[in-house]
């Protein structure tokens, strides 16, 4: 069955935070490296995408949780797979195959889940993170015309990182926490091209991230303008993620809701972090603020971002069987 | 309305066009083709000031910004990067959507690629026809952005009712069919243009808009039209009223048709409701085309309008008034009929000749000064005056004479400038003006005429005692000239000060080569108006050491700031800059034969004919007064001056074409031709086998950006190793030929005004009859482009195939290789031009180069050159290297 049929039918679950599963695992620098970069002369330690492919039992035990907890769309471990975010580490070389693998992963557990149970097939989203660069916004106060990245920059960094997630295997492509949507735009129009030349479809999904109390994106788009900005494309969803806990993601997820003709998504954070920069909301908690969008029907889709477990994913798939999904007002396929 | 057919546009936030919006209101001031303060900005990179600019317009309410960065000194694609970015900086002014608009698909789409938001392309068209079209949509999607589609084709842009619809339907349904474009993202521009312009084709512009766009909201679903209103009031430029209220009934109309978006500048609108009824009735005839004369009467209303409709009754009043007022009136408004009446009654009055030019005819000059030092009025006017001036103290000198003799007292001269254009120059327009323009300002002014050598210049300066030298030249070789003259005024120890002026002189080169070899003060003067000022300043003893200081100082400071540019640029070796040539592949294109090989001479061509194919803004800038022909006619600031000036022009060009007061000679040449190097050898046969003449040319050698190679005229030519003999032409033309007995005639009436006239329309017909003559090369003489059909406008714009460079110009600025152009043409004889010992042509109203056909030629700047191209270029040249370091110094990237 197509996603877009059964998004019409029910809410699908998406998983929860990866990092903050790994954290659970005290890894060493050794970890990291694995053999194969045993030898790389620059530190690794804290580069969670590689252990896709140092550590890739890990990865997958942690997908395997939250397949177990319910979700139905599982994420890759690429958050910072572009040439652009493993920069940092010496590593714009492994690029393809770390998504690649990292799809392969994914899809591999997905698979045995759909075969278990063929009534609730499981899906892969392979994830496509903002960098750590911004197309619209200069780092240097002084120079507010400088960019650290252009948008032909990101451009071919997000469309190998394409091309290996969909070579891997993912059944869809996710631009997740856009906090800069030029850098969303580039990503889709490298997805676009890609596509067109592969002779490939995959659905695609936005989320953007409203970094704080303002509603905007940290590049200064409202909700409304960041819709408008990444609608050019035929998405299957746009949504919002991490930044905020799931209350204080309501309000724009309302906008999102009244305004999109696509499917919406949200996978808020398990609250605000503490002082010590952990989340603290339980399940539970969480569950209760998630409960309040089933009720007013703003969405078609439901995870977790940072600080959320297995334990609130199983909450949220729970709950989200109760309801009945978001009605699309016009749909565009 | 279904909202996903509804236009949403976003910048930091949402812009929704639903049925009920409001017109939208496109800000138009950001834009450098629209507005003379935002290029200004742009030009002398103040960024940050033109943000201003793009903020006010939102504050001022500005729905959507419109940013055009097309302007052909600029770097139109970095422009544009780098004032999207900065705007987005600033979350004012990025809170709207932007509109990149831009004739050049490149800086579309690199405004494309610096947008978070939503924005609007304008514009693409099926101009290029339908495969770049749907390329060019196809990215737009792809960019997420909507657009503007002009109704523009194959063919041409449409400028009638059904050439719209078709062109609208057609692009319509490529984008939505086959781009998949979304329908409510196309935005029709379907052309506004001019309407009251006297031309009978253009009466019904505005009906067939107003049609046009009804019908494309009738049968183009979710389409919008916008278009640039201020076109259709062009006629009225300058008549701010008339203007506003066109502006604002056409959008009434418009809007009542269906338009929905529109560049405006919402200063220059009236409210409709209070155009009063009289006018407005006579702008809606011409709107609506509503009767025959409705032109006419709009144009008469016009100048009721501008309140000049008691003219006639003003015009003789002034004669009622006291003599000095009616003095100072003539000097004012350049009026010449009564003068010697006047200055005879004054002359009267105060008794002695010259009391009366110290007193009232000096105080009427020193209110034209005035008036033009403070911009109000403009050059042709301040000549103007002068002719009135010098009639006066001719009518006087006689009395004067008498006088003298009688008294034997010699009277307190005038502050004395001596002016000369240097040594193997024959160009004085610009410094007759600034002649007059001293004159004007009570300077006694010693013309020492052209090409006057050093020290004749410096004789004469000591024997009429003069307090200024003034020096002028218009080509390259005059600045040594000029230097050479700095040089022997330190040798004779003279402390005179030395003004430099004219065309190719720079305050660069004057601080970095004249002022240090003078101790004494050299000031450049960059135009007439400046020279005044400039002048008081030395030549009054208290203020001249100040001055002097200052301009010294000034000077170091571009000296140093030269030097440490100097190292900073980049050069490519000779052979880098070789292997980066123009890439073209010979065995794709044939060569095509001209129609003879050697001269044909065109003796006396018709001046009639040349005359309209003169490019008039030029004409206007020799006069000061700048502004695009014909638009500057109707300048809001220097318009009438330009029609009066345009008027006498007319005038005088009618009695030298009428009277055969020029001739106009031209000599042409083609020789087959190949490229050995930088080098192209000319053969004497058909079969190119009779070496007959080498032509040397110069590479561009600073580093390139990518894909941009370094030009040198001869890539345009087939080389040697080639399968294919090539062809070169060569030509020489004047219209100077009587233009001095003409003008000694002015002389001899003290009529500075139609002698520089004279001059400025010989050059202008020999500029026009170069242009002539490459149209009938392209089209006849070599035939290469048999079949081209331009109209004189799109002649001036240089959009044909094919180039013709000049020596001593940017693209070859060796004036040297004048010798062997005019040798193989034997233009002296043949045309009656020839050379002076600097290699200017004589008589000065001439053009002359070579024409290169090949569709990839291209003018270009040569820029600065390397030691070794030089040391290569004498060798091929079999000249001295320090002389030819003399003849290209400006191109010289180092110091000799």
């Amino acid at each position: 069955m197509n996603i877009h049929d059964i998004l019409k039918e029910r809410i699908l679950v998406l998983d929860g935070a990866m990092g903050t599963m790994i954290q659970k695992h005290t890894l060493e620098e050794a970890d990291f490296r694995g053999e194969r970069l045993k030898d790389h002369p620059h530190p690794l330690k804290g580069n969670n995408d590689l252990l896709s492919l140092t550590r890739p039992d890990i990865i997958e035990d942690i997908h395997r949780q939250y397949l177990e907890a319910g979700a139905d769309i599982i994420e890759t471990n690429t958050f910072s797979g572009t040439t652009i975010a493993m920069a940092d580490y010496h590593l714009e070389s492994i690029v393809y195959e770390l998504n690649y693998e990292s799809a392969r992963i994914a899809k591999a557990v997905a698979d045995a889940f759909t075969q278990r149970d063929p009534s609730k097939p499981r899906f892969v989203a392979g994830a496509m993170g903002p960098t750590n660069r911004t197309a619209s916004l200069s780092p240097d106060v002084n120079n507010p015309g400088y960019r650290a990245v252009t948008f032909d920059d990101l451009r071919i960094a997000y469309k190998e990182q394409a091309k290996g997630l969909v070579e891997g295997g993912s059944d869809l492509l996710l631009i997740e926490t856009v906090f800069d949507t030029l850098n969303a735009k580039a990503a889709l129009f490298a997805v676009q091209e890609y596509l067109e030349e592969s002779g490939r479809e995959v659905p695609i999904m936005v989320s953007g991230t409203i970094t704080d109390a303002s509603g905007r994106t940290l590049s200064g788009q409202t909700t409304e303008a960041f819709l408008i900005s990444v609608s050019h494309v035929p998405l299957l969803s746009v949504g919002l993620n991490c930044a905020l806990g799931a209350n204080q993601l309501r309000p724009y997820l309302q906008i999102m809701n009244e305004k999109a003709d696509f499917f919406v998504s949200a996978y808020p954070n398990a609250g605000l972090p503490n002082e010590f920069g952990h989340y603290d909301q339980t399940p539970d908690e969480m569950a209760a603020q998630v409960e309040a969008y089933l009720k007013e029907g703003l969405v078609n889709i439901l995870g977790g971002c940072c600080g959320t477990t297995p334990e609130h994913i199983r909450k949220i798939s729970e709950l989200a069987k109760k309801y009945k999904p978001r009605k699309v007002k016009q749909e565009v396929a | 309305m279904n909202s996903t057919h509804l236009l949403k546009l976003s910048g930091l936030e949402a812009v929704i066009i639903t049925a009920s919006s409001n017109f939208v209101n496109i800000g138009e001031r950001t834009n450098v083709t629209g507005s003379a303060r935002f290029l200004k900005l742009i030009k002398e990179d103040k960024f940050d000031e033109a943000l201003e600019i793009a903020l006010d317009q939102v504050r001022g309410g500005a729905q959507v910004i419109d940013v055009n960065m097309d302007e052909g000194m600029l770097d139109s694609k970095a422009a544009m990067v780098r004032f999207l970015n900065l705007m987005a900086s600033e979350p004012e002014i990025s809170r709207v959507p932007v509109m990149i608009d831009s004739s050049k698909w490149e800086v579309i789409e690199a405004g494309l690629k610096c947008l978070q938001g939503k924005g609007i392309v304008n514009s693409i068209s099926l101009k290029a026809g339908e495969e770049e079209f749907i390329k060019q949509a196809t990215l737009v999607k792809r960019y997420g952005a909507a657009t503007v589609v002009m109704a523009f084709d194959e063919q041409g842009q449409a400028d009638t009712y059904q050439r719209r619809i078709n062109i609208c339907q057609r692009a319509y349904d490529i984008l939505v069919h086959t781009v998949k474009f979304p329908p409510q993202d196309i935005i029709f521009d379907p052309n506004i243009f001019p309407v009251a312009t006297g031309i009978d084709e253009h009466r019904n512009y505005a009906v067939d808009f107003f049609k046009a766009t009804q019908w494309i909201r009738e049968h183009l679903p979710h389409a919008h039209v916008s278009g640039g209103v201020s076109n259709v009031s062009f006629s009225f430029r300058g008549n701010q009223t008339v203007r506003e209220a066109m502006h604002s009934a056409f959008l009434y109309h418009a809007i009542r048709h269906g338009m929905d978006m529109g560049i405006v500048n919402p200063t220059l609108l009236e409210v409709y409701d209070e155009i009063p009824k009289d006018l407005l009735e006579r702008v809606e005839d011409v709107l609506l085309n509503r009767r025959d004369d409705a032109t006419e009467r709009l144009l008469e209303f016009a100048e009721s309008v501008k309140g000049s409709t008691k003219k006639k009754e003003l015009d003789e009043a002034w004669r009622q008034t006291s003599v000095e007022e009616r003095l100072t009136h003539a000097l004012v408004k350049g009026i010449i009929d009564h003068v010697d009446a006047d200055t005879e009654e004054a002359r009267q009055k105060y008794g002695r000749p010259l009391e009366v030019i110290e007193g009232p005819l000096m105080a009427g000059m020193n209110v034209v000064g005035d008036l033009f030092g403070a911009g109000k009025m403009f050059l042709p006017q301040v000549v103007k005056s002068a002719r009135v001036m010098k009639k006066a103290v001719a009518y006087l000198t006689p009395y004067l004479e008498e006088e003298k003799r009688k008294s034997g007292v010699v009277s307190k001269p005038a502050a004395r400038i001596l002016m000369a254009t240097v040594k193997g120059d024959v160009h004085d327009i610009g410094k007759n003006i600034v002649g007059v323009v001293l004159a004007c300002n009570n300077y006694d002014v010693v013309d020492m005429g052209v090409m006057v050598p050093a020290d004749k210049i410096l004789d004469k300066a000591v024997e009429e005692n003069v307090d200024v030298i003034g020096l002028s030249g218009l080509i390259t070789p005059s600045l040594d000239e000029m230097v050479y003259v700095a040089k022997e005024m330190q040798h004779r120890a003279m402390t005179l000060p030395l003004l430099i002026g004219g065309a190719t002189t720079s305050r660069i080169h004057t601080a970095v080569k004249i002022d240090p070899v003078y101790e004494g003060p050299v000031v450049h003067v960059l135009d007439a108006s400046r020279s005044v000022p400039v002048a008081s300043e030395l030549i009054n003893p208290e203020t001249r050491p100040r001055f002097q200081a200052k301009v010294k100082e000034e000077y170091v400071a571009l000296r140093k700031d030269h030097e440490s540019r100097q190292q900073q640029k980049n050069y490519l070796p000779l052979s880098a800059a070789r292997a980066n040539k123009v890439k073209i592949d010979w065995t794709l294109s044939q060569p095509v034969q001209p129609q003879f090989i050697g001269r044909k001479v065109l003796k006396n061509y018709p001046l009639e004919e040349i005359a309209r194919y003169i490019d008039w803004t030029p004409f206007f800038q020799t006069w000061m007064l700048y502004g695009r022909y014909p638009g500057i006619l109707q300048d809001e600031k220097v318009g009438a001056e330009a029609q009066r000036l345009y008027a006498d022009a007319q005038a005088l060009l009618q009695q030298i074409i009428l009277g055969k007061k020029l001739e106009a000679n031209a000599v042409v040449a083609f020789y087959p031709a190949r490229a050995m190097g930088d080098d192209v050898q000319l053969y004497a046969d058909k079969a190119g086998t009779q070496p007959l003449q080498t032509l040397h040319f110069l590479r561009q050698q600073n580093q390139k950006a990518k894909d941009l190679p370094n030009f040198c005229l001869a890539d345009f030519v087939a080389p040697a190793d080639s399968p294919t003999l090539d062809y070169v032409g060569l030509f020489a033309v004047t219209t100077g030929v009587g233009l001095e007995r003409l003008v000694d005639g002015f002389k001899k009436k003290n009529d500075d005004y139609s002698e520089i006239m004279a001059k400025a329309l010989a050059d202008r017909l020999a500029e026009a009859f170069a242009e002539l003559l490459h149209k009938k090369v392209r089209t006849e003489f070599w035939g290469y482009a048999s079949t081209e059909n331009l109209n004189e406008a799109e002649l001036i714009e240089e959009k044909y195939q094919g180039i013709r460079p000049a020596p001593g110009y940017p693209a070859c600025p060796d004036h040297t290789e004048k010798k062997a152009l005019f040798e193989l043409l034997d233009a002296e004889k043949q045309a009656g031009i020839r050379l002076t010992e600097s290699y200017a042509m004589y008589p000065a109203a001439a053009v002359s180069g070579y024409y290169f056909a090949h569709e990839k030629s291209t003018y270009f700047g040569l820029g600065k050159i390397e030691k070794d191209q030089v040391a290569d270029y004498a060798q091929r040249k079999q000249m001295p290297l320090a002389e030819v370091e003399k003849w290209l110094a400006p191109n010289l990237s180092y110091s000799i």
